[in-house]
C-alpha cells in the first residue's frame, strides 16, 4: 500500500515536472489571443480603456495594459516582455540599435496628441507662467511664489521619476536639456502628484491634461511661449493648432508592421469608436489633425 | 508456515519504512541547503553585477559623493544611504518603545481575555500590503503632518519612519512579548516578595531580564524597516539631497532601485550603480541581522 502510494507521487512528479516543460513556453510563432501593453504612465487610462472596450467586442482575447513609464515599456519590448509598447516619446537613437541587435524592426504608430499640462493647487494666484518661468522653476532658480505674483511660500517642485516619458521630454523642451533641481520631488505615478497638489497649496507639478482636468483642488495653469505672446491653456484645439507650446504625440510600438490581433487592436485604437475613447480619457484625437 | 511469511511482510513494512525515512531526511536537508545556495547566490549576482561600477568611479566617490545624477553618470549614495539611515533611526525611536510597551502589557498586565483580543490584532497589522501602507501615508498624514509642522511638503523623511514604525511594530512587539513571558516566575515572585510594586518589578526585574530578546526584536524590526520599499517610494518625496533635518524630503536605497531599476539598460553603469547599492543594502541589513543573532545567543547562554 504504502510502496504503491510512493510510486504513484513519484510517477505524477514526473508527470509534472516534463509536462510543464513545454507548457511554460509561450506559442509566439502562432497568432497571440492575448496581448501584453506595457509603458506610458501617461498612457494607461488611454490604453485599459481602449483594451477593456476591445475584449467586449472580442471576448476571445484578453489585453493586459500596465504602466511603468515610456522607459520602463521600451526595456520590455526590447527584451519582448510586452506585444505593444505605448510610449509617450519617440524611441531613443540608442533603444532602436538595441531593438536592431535583437532583430526587432520598431514600428511607431501615433495615436493620439497629448497637452502636458501644468497644475497647481486652486488656491495658487498665479494664473500663468512662461517656459522661461517654467524653466527656471524646475531647474530650481526661482525657489519662491512671490517672485512669479504668488505668495510668500517656497515652491515645492513635482516631478515624475526619471523612468517617465514626459520627465525627460519636460526636460528637452521646458529644461532646455539642464537638471531638475535636486529639491524636486520625484512621484512614483502622475496620480501621486495629483494628489499632492490637491492637498498642498504650494505644489507644482505637471503630467497628462487627464490627470488634472476637473479635479477637486486643482488648476491647470495657461502657459505662453514667452513674454509678450498670450498664454493658452492645452485645449484640444490650441493643442492640434500648436498654440499649446508642451504637446506632444502619443505612440504606440509594435515589432513589424501590426499583424493579427495586434493589427485588428491597433485598428480600432485608430476607427472613430477608439478615436472617441481617446477624447474621452482627456487627450486629443489625431482625426482633428486630418 | 506461517512464521515463513510474517518476516517476509515484516521486512517488507521495514524497507518501506527506510525509503520513508531516507526521503523525509533527504528532503529536509535539501532544504536547508537550498537555503544556503540561494543566499549565496544572490551574493553572488549582487558582486558580480554590482562590483563593476567601480570601473567608472571610486568606492569612496560612490559612498560619499553629494550628487546621484545617474543620468549624467554621477553616481553619490551619500544622499540614498542617509536617506535610508535617517527615515531607520526615526521609524526606530518610534516603533522600539511603542512595541515593547505594547509587549509589556500583553505579557503582563493585559487580562487574558484581552490579550487573546490584542495579540492577533497586532499580527494583523503584519498582514496589511506595504503598498496600502503607503497609500494612507499618502491621503492621510502627508497632509496632516505639512499642517502640523508648517512644512512646504507633507512628503519627508518622518512621514516615513511613522508608516516604517508601523510596519516594524509587530516584528518587535511579538519577539519582545516571547522574551518576556520566557522570565522565569520566580523573577517575577522574588521581586514581588521583596515588596516592589508589579511596576518596579516589571521595570528593573522582567523586562531587564528579556532585554536580549527585547534588542533582537528591535533589530529585526530595524531589518524590516530599512529594506522596506514601496510605503517609503510613495512618502517621502524622493528628492536625493543629503537632508538635514527630518522635516525634509529624502530618497532612500530601496526607492532608487526600485524606481529606477526598470528603465536602466542592462549592464550600463547606472544598472551596476543600482547592483552596487543593493550590495551596500544587503551588508547593512546582514549586519544587523549578525547582531540580532548575537543577542538572541547571549540570551539563551545567560538562561
Amino acid at each position: 500500500m504504502n510502496g504503491d502510494r510512493f510510486r504513484t507521487i513519484s510517477a505524477l512528479a514526473l508527470v509534472l515536472i516534463v509536462g510543464a516543460g513545454p507548457a511554460c513556453r509561450r506559442p509566439s510563432a502562432v497568432a497571440p489571443r492575448s496581448i501584453t501593453v506595457k509603458g506610458s504612465d501617461t498612457m494607461v487610462i488611454l490604453g485599459q480603456t481602449w483594451a477593456e472596450a476591445y475584449m467586449k467586442k472580442h471576448p476571445d482575447v484578453s489585453i493586459s495594459v500596465q504602466g511603468g513609464g515610456s522607459g520602463t515599456g521600451i526595456a520590455a519590448f526590447i527584451t519582448r516582455r510586452c506585444d505593444i509598447c505605448q510610449s509617450s516619446r519617440k524611441m531613443s537613437g540608442k533603444e532602436v540599435q538595441q531593438c536592431k541587435d535583437r532583430n526587432i524592426v520598431s514600428r511607431a504608430t501615433v495615436l493620439a496628441m497629448d497637452g502636458i499640462s501644468i497644475a497647481v493647487h486652486r488656491s495658487n494666484p498665479v494664473d500663468s507662467l512662461t517656459l522661461n518661468q517654467l524653466q527656471d522653476v524646475y531647474t530650481g532658480k526661482l525657489r519662491n511664489w512671490k517672485r512669479l505674483g504668488g505668495k510668500d511660500a517656497q515652491i515645492v517642485i513635482l516631478s515624475r521619476e526619471s523612468t517617465s516619458g514626459t520627465y525627460l521630454y519636460l526636460q528637452e523642451l521646458v529644461l532646455k536639456k539642464e537638471r531638475y533641481a535636486a529639491t524636486a520631488l520625484l512621484l512614483p505615478s502622475t496620480k501621486a502628484i495629483q494628489q499632492e497638489i490637491s492637498s498642498n497649496p504650494n505644489a507644482v507639478g505637471y503630467g497628462g491634461v487627464a490627470y488634472f482636468k476637473g479635479k477637486k483642488n486643482v488648476k491647470i495653469i495657461p502657459i505662453s511661449k514667452g513674454k509678450g505672446s498670450p498664454a493658452v491653456e492645452p485645449t484640444d484645439g490650441n493643442v492640434i493648432s500648436g498654440r499649446y507650446p508642451i504637446a506632444r504625440p502619443l505612440f504606440l510600438y509594435t515589432a513589424g508592421k501590426p499583424k493579427g490581433v495586434i493589427g485588428d487592436y491597433i485598428r480600432f485604437c485608430l476607427s472613430p469608436e477608439g478615436q472617441k475613447i481617446v477624447s474621452q480619457v482627456g487627450y486629443v484625437p489625431i482625426g482633428k489633425l486630418r | 508456515m506461517n512464521i515463513g511469511v510474517e518476516p517476509r511482510t515484516f521486512e517488507l513494512k521495514r524497507r518501506h519504512a527506510r525509503v520513508h525515512e531516507w526521503t523525509a531526511e533527504w528532503v529536509i536537508i535539501g532544504s536547508g541547503i537550498a537555503t544556503i545556495v540561494f543566499v549565496v547566490l544572490v551574493l553572488a549576482l549582487l558582486l558580480r553585477d554590482g562590483l563593476p561600477v567601480f570601473r567608472y568611479t571610486s568606492l569612496p566617490k560612490f559612498l560619499f559623493g553629494r550628487d546621484w545624477l545617474p543620468l549624467s553618470g554621477v553616481f553619490g549614495i551619500l544622499p540614498l544611504i542617509l536617506g535610508s539611515l535617517l527615515v531607520t533611526a526615526g521609524a526606530v525611536v518610534i516603533a522600539v518603545p511603542l512595541g515593547v510597551a505594547v509587549a509589556v502589557y500583553i505579557a503582563e498586565v493585559a487580562p487574558p481575555r484581552v490579550k487573546e483580543f490584542l495579540k492577533p490584532i497586532v499580527e494583523t497589522l503584519a498582514a496589511i500590503p506595504s503598498v496600502v501602507i503607503g497609500f494612507i501615508g499618502l491621503l492621510v498624514l502627508a497632509p496632516v503632518v505639512r499642517q502640523v509642522f508648517h512644512l512646504p511638503t507633507g512628503l519627508t523623511a518622518f512621514t516615513g519612519s511613522v508608516m516604517l514604525a508601523l510596519m516594524a511594530l509587530p516584528t518587535i512587539t511579538s519577539i519582545a512579548e516571547d522574551a518576556i513571558t520566557a522570565v522565569p516566575r520566580d523573577y517575577r515572585a522574588a521581586s514581588l516578595a521583596l515588596g516592589a510594586t508589579r511596576w518596579q518589578t516589571i521595570r528593573m526585574a522582567v523586562v531587564p531580564a528579556a532585554r536580549s530578546g527585547i534588542f533582537a526584536g528591535a533589530m529585526l524590526g530595524i531589518g524590516r524597516v530599512i529594506g522596506e520599499t514601496m510605503a517609503v517610494l510613495m512618502v517621502t518625496g524622493n528628492a536625493a539631497v543629503v537632508p538635514t533635518t527630518i522635516f525634509e524630503p529624502v530618497r532612500t536605497m530601496t526607492a532608487t532601485i526600485a524606481a529606477e531599476m526598470g528603465e536602466t539598460v542592462q549592464y550600463s553603469p547606472h544598472y551596476f550603480a543600482l547592483f552596487a547599492i543593493g550590495l551596500v543594502l544587503f551588508v547593512i541589513t546582514f549586519a544587523i541581522n549578525l547582531l540580532a543573532d548575537l543577542a538572541l545567543r547571549r540570551s539563551t547562554v545567560s538562561r
